[in-house]
């Protein structure tokens, strides 16, 4: 008898997830937003229904100011995996010109939050799949893997279903739709390792590169395109950098760093002693934030 | 106080590192307890003492110990564990929360649950994916009787390592004489619910002695520190391999007409190419071509992974549907006796019906009124009506088709169910299947007491099936009719089965050819059936070419309730009669498989009653198949 390893339970349980809403969802749909989590469950989807593709879209929620690099595995990843790539832009808030440099928090509610919505309702979609995990953050702690939201998405955290052994109940009313997140079991250090073991192709700037940033506020912004709005005296500067999270360029921080190899990087995130949201501006208005904003309907 | 101090071999060598740690191991298991036996406290000194709290969040902690923590000014861990906005306030958890932490030998989810009232809801949520239960009781306390109820579900959701932690010793003098009773009082309990082995701690959550490393304060406790002990335990699906293979389809993967796979989470057991499997609960017996993988075939797969598998022949197999070893495939049933735990505000209604998820498998099912409920907190059996918010009760389960299934004892895959509510679509219920039900097979059976003899008393008759054969137009229906209308004037109970009221309703969905037919005839026959139960007689009048299947019928009654009666017209006589113009038609190839021209006629040898229409008129027949009839009534009344 040989034990399954951790990273093997975790890949069946993750896999027995997307194959239970496949067999049991009308439209599932994967929200795919390039980072390092996205690329494990896009994996774990082609691995779970090989030799068939996933058998849903790709759903990007896109806000216009993710980094290039970004843009670039998103299209390629989705075309190797022979999946469709639905790509949605709040409309409104490209009316409205909203931007990470004059509209602070409008700019992730209107372009993620207000988008995502539009882009589940727009697509009819009654299940979601999410890269989120549970040691992400303490209010994910305590979410179901399946998590039920009302027909205005809104997520009320005591009228979830208790989830016993691996029975999920996935029905629900019209109008209703259900995140559902695969990965909730796994940590930062068992993506990592997973990225590792299967040689995950992820975006670059998870690695370290000279890279042309500026420093603002204790962050490291990098100037990713000719978008990017230098205050006075601010000038780019090459830096070996890379990112520990991805999201809208102008609002993530880098980490200087020499780790080009994911061995290097897994090293340097193991003996650094900052958790990994913490390059998000998004987290650091109010202990609870992320709460909140689950309850409004962000991912 | 420094938070992360990372392993050395990170730093030195981070590919030796990694290597380590991709062979870890996972165990899950869940923390009991209430906040005064400092259960939030050892969660978060586990996760402290493993390295797994970065600064920035030490940093939080150290500012919200200072704004509502319990202990002054040192680090509140509980605060580690708490989570959601509302409950921080209330100083209250309201769920089960999931923690991770890991050691280089195993990485280890814990689920930790609250202490309040919807305990028990939530301890057998988060109990029922644990390995183990960790057992917390405050040494100056002793046993309680939220530790018997802690002890009581760990066991009733099947948990086999309990870790009895009894905490706080620093605060009874590390005392050897202390633990001992404490032990032995537990032990007695433990021993009263079937719980027949545990492993007891002596440690201390809030100074860290006993939980990481070996407490020197306690020299005359020999065994190993918590986390030692966690990181060493076996793990319940790595023993499952040994146990018959069972993979319930979750999925049937079929991208194209070349390629049939089974996907699903192999429930136990191992399996490779070549073993001989079977498909439950249809019975067939084939074997497995391939376990198919992205990046290659696999040569075996064991207990807990996902696999996809090919097998050798076309067998019809699909969703709820479970592949097992051929030689020890697990039961079918649709009647159980199981605890269930009542997880809804809204009491069971016996009766009703509820959706059952078990496995892959998706039923409609009723719940009987419970033998009984058990009290958690004494493990007294109580009666009761119906199950409310947070009871256990034992009931019988009525599903309304056969699933697979395997006792919860033997593994919870095959044996936990879940029940929701049609109307909400909650998950109301939870349920551990204990046996299927030794009795008659099918549920509408049971309920029925009014038998089928009563019913024919009721009537003053014995129930027949006359059925009429013959070719088309050689006068069945003709003399079918006559006579029941000589038993109704007789006062018989009867009924008629003909083309009419069979292949315009329930047989609309039936073509002419042979398979057709013969499936016309088998409906025909569970009808007739049906009604002989009901006390009629009942007459068919159809024209039942095929030997076999009117055997079928005979052999689906009690002997001599089948009387086959052979309306017997020679072809040419029938199509010279040709009442509906069908045999013209047939000739010029408009009907095609038209009985007695295109397709065969197979004459009874020995029927009941022989009808020679070219002798006999329709009248004169119906006068003696009635008095055939009531000639064998008089024997049986």
């Amino acid at each position: 008898m040989t034990g399954l390893t951790h990273l093997q339970r975790l890949e069946a349980e993750s896999i027995h997830i997307l194959r239970e809403v496949v067999a049991e969802a009308e439209r599932p749909v994967m929200l795919y937003s390039v980072g390092k989590d996205s690329a494990v469950m896009l994996h774990l989807a082609k691995k779970a229904f090989f030799p068939a593709r996933p058998p849903f879209p790709l759903l990007h929620v896109d806000t216009t100011w993710k980094f290039r690099a970004m843009y670039d595995l998103r299209d390629r990843a989705a075309a190797e995996a022979g999946m469709e790539l639905i790509v949605h832009t709040n409309p409104e808030a490209r009316a409205l010109g909203i931007n990470p440099f004059d509209h602070g928090s409008r700019h992730t509610d209107m372009w993620k939050t207000d988008g995502l919505k539009q882009a589940l309702t727009a697509g009819g979609y009654d299940a979601a799949f999410g890269g989120a995990r549970r040691d992400e953050e303490k209010s994910r702690a305590k979410e179901r893997i399946f998590s039920f939201r009302s027909a205005s998405h809104g997520w009320d955290p005591k009228a979830q279903r208790p989830e016993l052994w691996r029975l999920y109940n996935t029905r629900i009313a019209k109008g209703e739709s259900i995140r559902v997140f695969p990965l909730s079991n796994w940590t930062e250090l068992d993506i990592w390792q997973y990225i590792l073991a299967e040689g995950i192709e992820i975006v670059p700037l998870y690695f370290a590169a000279p890279r042309p940033t500026v420093e603002r506020d204790g962050m490291l912004l990098m100037v990713d395109d000719e978008r990017f709005r230098f205050r006075e005296g601010e000038v780019a500067v090459d830096r070996s950098i890379r990112f520990r999270t991805l999201g809208c360029y102008p609002l993530t921080g880098a980490v200087e760093s020499e780790a080009a190899t994911l061995p290097d990087v897994i090293q340097e995130m193991l003996l650094t002693t900052t958790s990994e949201r913490q390059g998000r501006a998004i987290d650091h208005d109010q202990a609870a934030s992320m709460e909140k904003k689950k309850r409004e309907g962000y991912f | 106080m420094s938070a992360y101090t990372p392993e050395a071999l990170i730093a030195s060598d981070i590919d030796a590192y990694l290597d380590t740690h991709a062979n870890k191991s996972m165990l899950r298991f869940i923390t009991c307890g209430s906040v005064d036996d400092g259960k939030s406290t050892l969660i978060g000194r586990l996760l402290y003492d493993s390295k797994t709290i970065f600064e920035d969040q030490l940093a939080a902690l150290e500012a919200d110990s200072r704004r509502v923590g319990t202990q002054g000014q040192n680090i509140d861990f509980a605060l580690l564990v708490d989570g959601l906005a509302a409950e921080r306030e209330q100083g209250i958890t309201i769920d089960v929360a999931y923690r991770f932490f890991s050691t280089e030998k195993r990485k280890f989810i814990v689920a930790d649950t609250p202490g309040h009232e919807q305990y028990t809801r939530n301890m057998v949520t988060g109990a029922s994916t644990a390995d183990l239960a960790v057992i917390l009781i405050d040494a100056r306390k002793g046993v309680l009787t939220q530790t018997r109820r802690h002890s009581y579900l760990a066991h009733l959701v099947g948990i086999r390592e309990i870790v009895l932690a009894v905490n706080k010793m620093d605060l009874v003098g590390h005392d050897e004489a202390r633990f001992d009773a404490i032990v032995a009082d537990y032990r007695a309990f433990a021993a009263s619910i079937g719980i027949d082995r545990f492993t007891a701690i002596p440690l201390s959550g809030l100074t860290g002695e006993n939980v990481a490393t070996q407490a020197t304060t306690m020299p005359w406790y020999t065994g190993l520190p918590l986390l030692a002990h966690l990181e060493t335990v076996p793990i319940d699906v790595d023993a499952r391999q040994a146990q018959p293979f069972r993979l319930p389809v979750q999925w049937v993967n079929r991208p194209d007409l070349d390629f049939r796979g089974f996907a699903g989470m192999i429930a136990s057991g191992t399996v490779r190419p070549g073993d001989s499997v079977r498909v439950v609960p249809s019975g067939k017996t084939t074997t497995v071509a391939r376990i198919v993988a992205l990046g290659g075939d696999l040569t075996e797969a064991v207990a807990g992974q996902s696999v996809t598998i090919v097998l050798a022949d076309e067998v019809d197999c699909s969703r709820g549907d479970v592949i097992a070893a051929a030689d020890a495939p697990p039961e079918a049933a649709d009647q159980f006796l199981a605890t269930i735990v009542w997880m809804s505000d809204t009491p069971l209604v016996p009766g009703r019906g509820y959706q059952l998820k078990l496995g892959t498998q998706v039923v409609g099912a009723t719940v009987q009124p419970p033998r009984h409920i058990v009290d958690v907190n004494t493990q007294a059996e109580l009666s009761a009506s119906t199950l409310a918010l947070n009871d256990i009760g034992v009931a019988e389960v009525y599903a309304d088709r056969a699933i697979v299934f395997e006792p919860y004892a033997d593994g919870a895959d095959l044996g936990g169910f879940i029940l929701i509510d049609r109307a909400t679509n909650a998950t109301v219920a939870a349920g551990m299947i204990g046996s299927a039900l030794r009795r008659a097979q099918n549920v509408h059976w049971q309920s029925i007491d009014v038998t089928r003899e009563a019913h024919a008393a009721q009537k003053g008759q014995s129930p027949r099936i006359l059925w009429f054969t013959g070719l088309s137009g050689s006068g069945k229906s003709t003399i079918a009719n006559l006579v029941e209308k000589k038993l109704f004037a007789l006062g018989r109970h009867s009924f008629l089965l003909d083309g009419d009221n069979i292949r315009h309703g329930l047989n609309r969905d039936l073509d002419f050819t042979e398979a057709g037919r013969i499936e016309n005839i088998r409906r025909i026959g569970e009808v007739a059936r049906l009604m002989a139960d009901a006390g009629l007689i009942v007459l068919t009048a159809f024209i039942s070419p095929f030997r076999a299947e009117r055997d079928m019928v005979r052999s689906m009654v009690a002997p001599g309730e089948f009387v086959e009666i052979f309306v017997d017209t020679p072809l040419a006589s029938a199509e010279a009669r040709d009442v509906k113009g069908l045999y013209a038609k047939a000739r010029a190839g408009e009907i095609a498989d038209f009985t007695g021209i295109s397709s065969p006629y197979e004459a009874p040898q020995s029927p009941d009653i022989r009808i020679d229409t070219t002798r006999e008129s329709p009248e004169a027949a119906a006068e003696r198949i009635v008095e055939h009839v009531i000639g064998v009534w008089s024997y049986d009344l």
